[in-house]
C-alpha cells in the first residue's frame, strides 16, 4: 500500500516537472538604435488606442490612420522622447480614451475602486451570514460532533469515512 | 430599505443604459439646433471661437487626411471659399478629426486649402458636434443656428454653393 | 417564392408564440387543461415553422438570389458551400432567425419530456419561453427581416417585402460576400455554440421562474434542468474557447482574448451559469440558499439578452458588432421587463424560499462553495463595471475613456488566483463536516507535493514575476489534489471490493460521474489557465522588414523569409500573397511556416492569417504585417512567442470530454449493479 502511494507521488512529480520543464521565457534584444526600431514603436503603440477603430491596439491596427499614428511615434522616439511623453502627447490630442485604461483622476477613480469595494462588501455580508449560519448549526447540530482524538489514525480522517460510506451506499 | 437598495441600484443601471442607447440611436446635431459653441486653433496657431462669429455663415468640415473621401470634396470646398472669401460675412472652418500633424499639413498644400484648419484636440469638438465619420460637414446660419448637415463628401462645387447661397441675404 | 414562404412561416410562428402565451395563462387561470394543452401543441409548432423560415433563408443563399437583400449582403457567388450555410448567422437579421430556431428547439423539446409531477409548472414554462420566443420574432417580423428583396424605384434601389408602386426588381450580379474575418472553420461553428449556450440557459429559467409562480420552494425546478444547465454551460463555454481559438488563428495579434466589450459580454453570463452550477448543489444536498439559486438563474438569464443586446444595439461600439440598428431600444425595454419582472417576483416570494440555513464550519464544502460564488460575482461584477463605465464617464464629463485589458487583468487575475485555489483545496473537504483540522489533515500531502511544482519551476530559472510563481504553483497544486482524489476513491474501491487499480479508477469514474467528470472539468480548468499564463505572462514578440533570405529572431527561434507566392484562390475569389518563411530553433531547422495575406475581391477586405509552429512547450506564431507592402524583396513580419499556449486548446478537449462525461444522460438498468 504505502509503495503504491510513493510510486504514484513519484508519477505525479514526473508530470508536474514536465510540465513546468515545458516551459521556456525567451528575451528579445533589444539593442538601443539610432533609429527607433518596429519594436521600439511596437512596445509604445502596444499600449494605445485608437478612436477610429474601436477596442484595437495600436500596434495590431492596419487602417490608415494608425498607420500614421505609429509614424508619429517613430519620429517622436527619434527625437529623443521617453515613453510617458509619447503617450501625454496622444493624451492631449485625442483625448483619454487613447489610454488602455481611464487615467487615474477624478471619476475615473470609480472604475478602480468600484470592484474591490463591492468585492469586500460582498465578503463581509458572506462573513456574517457564516456567522450565522454557524450559530444556527452549533445550537443544533451537537450530536454530529465526534470526538476526534479517539479513534485510530487512519480513521480520523473524516473525508475517507464519508466517501467510503459514499461509496458503500450506492 | 434592501427593497429599496435593490430597485434603486438596478434602476440607476438601466437609467445608466437608457442614456448611452439614447446617444447611441443619436446621430449628429441636427438642423435648426444651435450650433454648439466651440475654440479652434488653426495649425497656424490663430483662435477662432464659434461664439463670436454670429454674422458670418460658417460651414464647418470635419476630415482627416487618412480619409479618402475627404479627398473628393477637398478641390470643391476650397473652391466655394475662394469665392466667398472677399464678401466677409462668410467663413470656412476646417477641423482636423483624429489626425497626425505632419500628415495634416501635407494634406493643405496638397489641395492648397487656404482656409482656417485646425486639429480637434481631444476631439471635443466632433463630440459636441456627434460626427459619426468624416466627412461631414455643419453649415450654420448669422444666427448661429445649423441649417444643413453634409454627411459624406459633397459632390460639386455647386452643391455646396446652393447650401450657403440662401443664407447670404438673411 | 422562397422568401414568401420563409417570411410566411415567421409569421404564423410569432402568432403561434404569442398565442402559447396566452393560451397558457387562459388555460391556468380557468383551471382548463385543453388550453394549456393547446399552448403546448402552440410551442411544438413553432420549431417546424422556423426551421421552414431557416431552410428557406440557407436555401435562397445556395440558389443565389441576390434580389434577397439579405443574400446580398452576406453571400456571394463564390463562396464555398460551407460558407454559404454559415453565412445564415453572418449578419443581424438571419442570425436572429437562427437565435430563434434553437430556442424553438430547446422549447419543444421540453415541452415533449413527461410532466406528470410538475403539471403546475408547465404552463408557466411554457409562458417564459414562449414570450422569450415572441420577442426575437417580434423583431424579425416587424425589424430585421430576412426575406426582404430590393427594388429599382425612380429614387434609387430601396428593400420592401412587396414591390412598390411603378418598381421593378433588382437583382445585384454579385453579392458583397461574408466579412473575411468570418470566413474561418472556427468561425462557422463558433456562433451556432455560443448560441446553444445562450439559449439553452433559457430553459432552466423558465424553470426557475415557473416555480416562482406556482409557489413551490423544493428543489424540483434544479433537479429537473440539471442536465440542461450543464448542456448550456458545455455550449456557451465551447462558443468562448471556439471565439478564442479563431480570434488566434484569424485575426493577427497573436492573442487569443481581447477583453472587448462584446466577448466580456458573452464571459457574463458563463460567470454566472458557473456559479450556478455550484451553488445548486448546495441546494440539493442541503436544501439551503434556494433565493441565492434564485439571483443567480436571474442574472444569468438576463445577461445573456443583455450581452445579446450590447452586440446588436450599438450602445457600446466594438469589434464585434452588428450593425446599428432600431431593436436596441426594444431590447431594452424586454430587458426592463424581465429583469423588474424576475425581481419583483422573487420579492413576492422570498419569504416562502427562506430556507435553514446552517453551516458547520468556514471549511466544510458548502461554505466553500459559497466562496467560490463570492469570487465568481466578484469577476462579474469587475466585468460589468468595466464595460459600464464608459457609458458613465462620458454622461458624466463628456469624456470618452477606454476600459482595456490591463484593467481586467489586474483586478481580475487574484480572483481567479482564488478560484484555482478552491478547486485545490474544496474537493478535500466533505458537505457539511469538515473543519480546518480535518480540511489541514487531508490537505498537507497534496500541498507538500505541489511544492515541487514551484521547486521545478525554480530550477527552470523563473524567479519572476512572483504572481507567476504562484500561479504555477496553483496549478500544480490542484493537478495534485485532484490526482490524489482519483487515486483515494480508486484505492478505497480496492479495499472494499477487491477491484484492482484500473477497474477500480474506471468504475469510479463511470458510476460516480458527476462528481469525477467535475474534476476532470477542473483540471481542463487547470490545463487551460496553465496556456493563458503561459500567453499572458511570458509572451514576446518581434517586428522586422525582410529581405529574402534575411532572417528575424526572437529568443531561442530565428525564422528566415525563403519566398513569396501570389496567387488566386477559390475561383478567382481572393488573391493569397503566402509567404514560405523557414523557422529554426537553436540552429535546427523545426518547420516551414506559410503566413499570408487574403484579399477578398468580392467585399475588398484582407485577412491576415498566421502562420503557426505549435509545441507543448511554445507556439512560434507568425504574420504578415498587412498594412506593409508585400513583395518578392521584401516584406514585413511580426512574430510571438507565446509559451504554453497550446495547453489552452489541449485543455478545451479534455474539458469537453469531462463535460460530456458529466452530462451524458445515465443508463437506467445500471442501478441494479452496483
Amino acid at each position: 500500500m504505502k509503495i503504491n502511494k510513493k510510486q504514484l507521488n513519484f508519477i505525479l512529480l514526473g508530470v508536474l516537472l514536465s510540465l513546468a520543464l515545458t516551459i521556456v521565457v525567451a528575451s528579445p534584444v533589444n539593442a538601443q538604435d539610432p533609429t527607433p526600431s518596429d519594436d521600439d514603436v511596437n512596445a509604445i503603440a502596444k499600449q494605445l488606442y485608437c478612436p477610429v477603430c474601436e477596442n484595437i491596439p495600436l500596434d495590431a491596427c492596419g487602417t490608415q490612420a494608425c498607420i500614421q499614428w505609429r509614424g508619429i511615434i517613430r519620429d517622436k522616439l527619434a527625437e529623443g522622447w521617453s515613453e510617458k511623453e509619447i503617450k501625454q502627447y496622444f493624451v492631449d490630442q485625442y483625448g483619454d480614451r487613447v489610454l488602455a485604461e481611464p487615467p487615474r483622476r477624478g471619476l475615473n477613480w470609480l472604475v478602480y475602486i468600484v470592484p474591490p469595494i463591492a468585492f469586500l462588501a460582498g465578503a463581509y455580508v458572506l462573513y456574517k451570514g457564516f456567522r450565522t449560519w454557524k450559530a444556527a448549526e452549533d445550537s443544533q447540530g451537537v450530536e454530529k460532533k465526534r470526538n476526534i482524538a479517539d479513534m485510530p489514525k487512519e480513521e480520523v480522517d473524516e473525508y475517507i469515512l464519508q466517501l467510503e460510506a459514499e461509496l458503500k451506499n450506492r | 430599505m434592501k427593497k429599496l437598495l435593490v430597485w434603486g441600484g438596478l434602476a440607476a443601471l438601466l437609467i445608466i443604459v437608457a442614456i448611452g442607447l439614447n446617444r447611441a440611436q443619436q446621430g449628429q446635431v441636427g438642423v435648426g439646433e444651435k450650433a454648439p459653441d466651440f475654440t479652434l486653433t488653426t495649425f497656424d496657431g490663430e483662435a477662432y471661437r464659434l461664439k463670436d462669429l454670429r454674422g458670418q455663415v460658417v460651414v464647418i468640415n470635419f476630415w482627416a487626411s487618412w480619409c479618402e473621401t475627404c479627398k473628393t470634396e477637398a478641390a470643391d470646398l476650397e473652391n466655394a471659399w475662394r469665392t466667398y472669401q472677399p464678401r466677409g460675412d462668410v467663413l470656412f472652418l476646417g477641423v482636423d478629426y483624429v489626425d497626425t500633424e505632419p500628415d495634416a499639413k501635407a494634406y493643405l498644400a496638397e489641395f492648397d486649402i487656404t482656409y482656417p484648419n485646425g486639429p480637434d484636440k481631444r476631439t471635443k469638438i466632433s463630440q459636441a458636434y456627434r460626427i459619426q465619420g468624416v466627412p461631414e460637414t455643419f453649415i450654420i446660419d448669422k444666427n448661429g443656428k445649423i441649417v444643413h448637415v453634409q454627411i459624406g463628401p459633397f459632390r460639386s462645387y455647386e452643391e455646396i454653393v446652393s447650401y450657403i447661397e440662401p443664407l447670404l441675404n438673411k | 417564392m422562397a422568401a414568401d414562404i420563409g417570411y410566411g412561416s415567421l409569421i404564423i410562428a410569432f402568432l403561434a408564440s404569442l398565442y402559447g402565451v396566452g393560451a397558457a395563462i387562459y388555460g391556468e387561470r380557468g383551471k382548463d387543461n385543453r388550453w394549456v394543452e393547446s399552448a403546448r401543441k402552440a410551442m411544438l409548432l413553432t420549431f417546424p415553422l422556423l426551421t421552414i423560415a431557416v431552410v428557406s433563408i440557407i436555401y435562397l443563399i445556395l440558389t443565389d438570389q441576390f434580389q434577397v437583400n439579405y443574400v446580398a449582403q452576406v453571400s456571394s457567388r463564390n463562396m464555398p458551400l460551407y460558407l454559404k450555410v454559415s453565412a445564415l448567422w453572418g449578419s443581424q437579421a438571419g442570425s436572429l432567425v437562427f437565435w430563434s430556431w434553437l430556442l424553438a428547439a430547446f422549447a419543444s423539446a421540453v415541452t415533449l419530456r413527461k410532466w406528470d409531477r410538475d403539471r403546475d409548472l408547465l404552463p408557466w414554462v411554457i409562458v417564459v419561453a414562449s414570450g422569450t420566443l415572441a420577442f426575437f420574432l417580434f423583431l424579425n417580423v416587424f425589424f430585421e427581416n430576412p426575406f426582404t428583396r430590393l427594388w429599382q424605384t425612380a429614387e434609387g434601389v430601396t428593400t420592401a417585402m412587396i414591390a412598390p408602386g411603378n418598381a421593378i426588381p433588382f437583382v445585384p450580379r454579385d453579392g458583397q460576400g461574408l466579412n473575411p474575418l468570418l470566413r474561418h472553420p472556427g468561425m462557422v461553428i463558433h456562433p451556432p455554440t455560443l448560441y446553444l449556450g445562450f439559449v439553452a440557459f433559457i430553459i432552466p429559467y423558465a424553470f426557475a421562474i415557473a416555480s416562482l409562480i406556482a409557489g413551490r420552494t423544493d428543489d424540483r425546478w434544479i433537479r429537473v434542468t440539471r442536465k440542461w444547465t450543464l448542456w448550456a454551460w458545455l455550449f456557451l463555454s465551447l462558443g468562448l474557447v471556439l471565439g478564442a481559438r479563431w480570434a488566434y488563428d484569424v485575426l493577427g495579434w497573436g492573442g487569443y482574448w481581447g477583453w472587448d466589450p462584446v466577448e466580456i459580454s458573452a464571459f457574463m453570463p458563463w460567470l454566472t451559469g458557473t456559479a450556478f452550477l455550484h451553488s445548486v448543489m448546495i441546494q440539493e444536498k442541503r436544501s439551503m440558499f434556494k433565493q441565492w439559486n434564485m439571483v443567480l438563474i436571474i442574472l444569468t438569464y438576463d445577461l445573456v439578452i443583455f450581452g445579446t443586446f450590447l452586440t446588436r444595439s450599438g450602445v457600446l461600439s466594438s469589434v464585434h458588432s452588428f450593425a446599428q440598428s432600431a431593436i436596441g431600444p426594444l431590447f431594452f425595454v424586454f430587458i426592463v421587463l424581465t429583469l423588474g419582472g424576475s425581481i419583483g417576483l422573487l420579492m413576492y416570494r422570498w419569504e416562502t424560499l427562506k430556507s435553514k440555513n446552517s453551516l458547520s464550519s468556514f471549511f466544510s464544502r458548502e461554505a466553500l462553495f459559497l466562496l467560490n460564488n463570492l469570487l465568481f460575482v466578484g469577476i462579474l461584477v469587475t466585468s460589468f463595471w468595466g464595460v459600464i463605465f464608459p457609458l458613465i464617464s462620458e454622461i458624466v464629463t463628456g469624456q470618452k475613456v477606454t476600459v482595456g485589458p490591463p484593467f481586467y487583468e489586474r483586478a481580475t487575475a487574484p480572483l481567479f488566483g482564488g478560484l484555482m485555489l478552491l478547486m485545490g483545496v474544496a474537493p478535500l473537504s466533505a458537505w457539511g463536516y469538515s473543519s480546518w483540522k480535518t480540511l489541514g489533515r487531508s490537505l498537507w500531502k497534496p500541498f507538500l507535493a505541489s511544492l515541487l511544482a514551484v521547486v521545478a519551476v525554480f530550477a527552470l530559472g523563473i524567479w519572476e514575476p512572483w504572481y507567476a510563481v504562484i500561479a504555477f504553483w496553483l496549478v500544480g497544486f490542484v493537478i495534485t489534489v485532484t490526482v490524489y482524489e482519483f487515486w483515494r476513491g480508486s484505492m478505497s474501491r480496492m479495499r472494499r471490493l477487491g477491484e484492482s487499480f484500473f477497474t477500480a479508477l474506471w468504475k469510479l469514474v463511470t458510476r460516480y460521474r458527476r462528481r469525477y467528470g467535475g474534476y476532470i472539468i477542473h483540471v481542463s480548468m487547470i490545463l487551460m489557465a496553465l496556456g493563458i499564463i503561459g500567453i499572458e505572462i511570458f509572451q514576446t514578440e518581434t517586428q522586422g522588414t525582410l529581405a529574402q533570405g534575411e532572417n528575424l529572431r526572437l529568443g531561442a527561434y530565428t525564422m528566415t523569409y525563403d519566398r513569396l507566392d501570389n496567387f488566386d484562390a477559390d475561383n478567382g475569389s481572393r488573391n493569397v500573397a503566402r509567404a514560405v518563411v523557414s523557422v529554426s530553433k537553436d540552429g535546427e531547422e523545426v518547420a516551414e511556416l506559410y503566413p499570408r495575406r487574403d484579399f477578398y475581391y468580392d467585399s475588398q477586405q484582407p485577412a491576415t492569417i498566421p502562420g503557426v509552429h505549435s509545441t507543448l512547450a511554445d507556439d512560434f506564431y507568425v504574420i504578415l504585417v498587412d498594412w506593409e507592402p508585400v513583395s518578392e524583396s521584401g516584406a514585413t513580419f511580426k512574430a510571438y512567442h507565446n509559451p504554453l499556449v497550446k495547453w489552452l486548446w489541449i485543455g478545451s478537449w479534455a474539458f469537453l470530454f469531462g463535460i460530456i462525461l458529466t452530462a451524458w444522460p445515465e443508463k437506467k438498468e445500471k442501478r441494479g449493479l452496483a
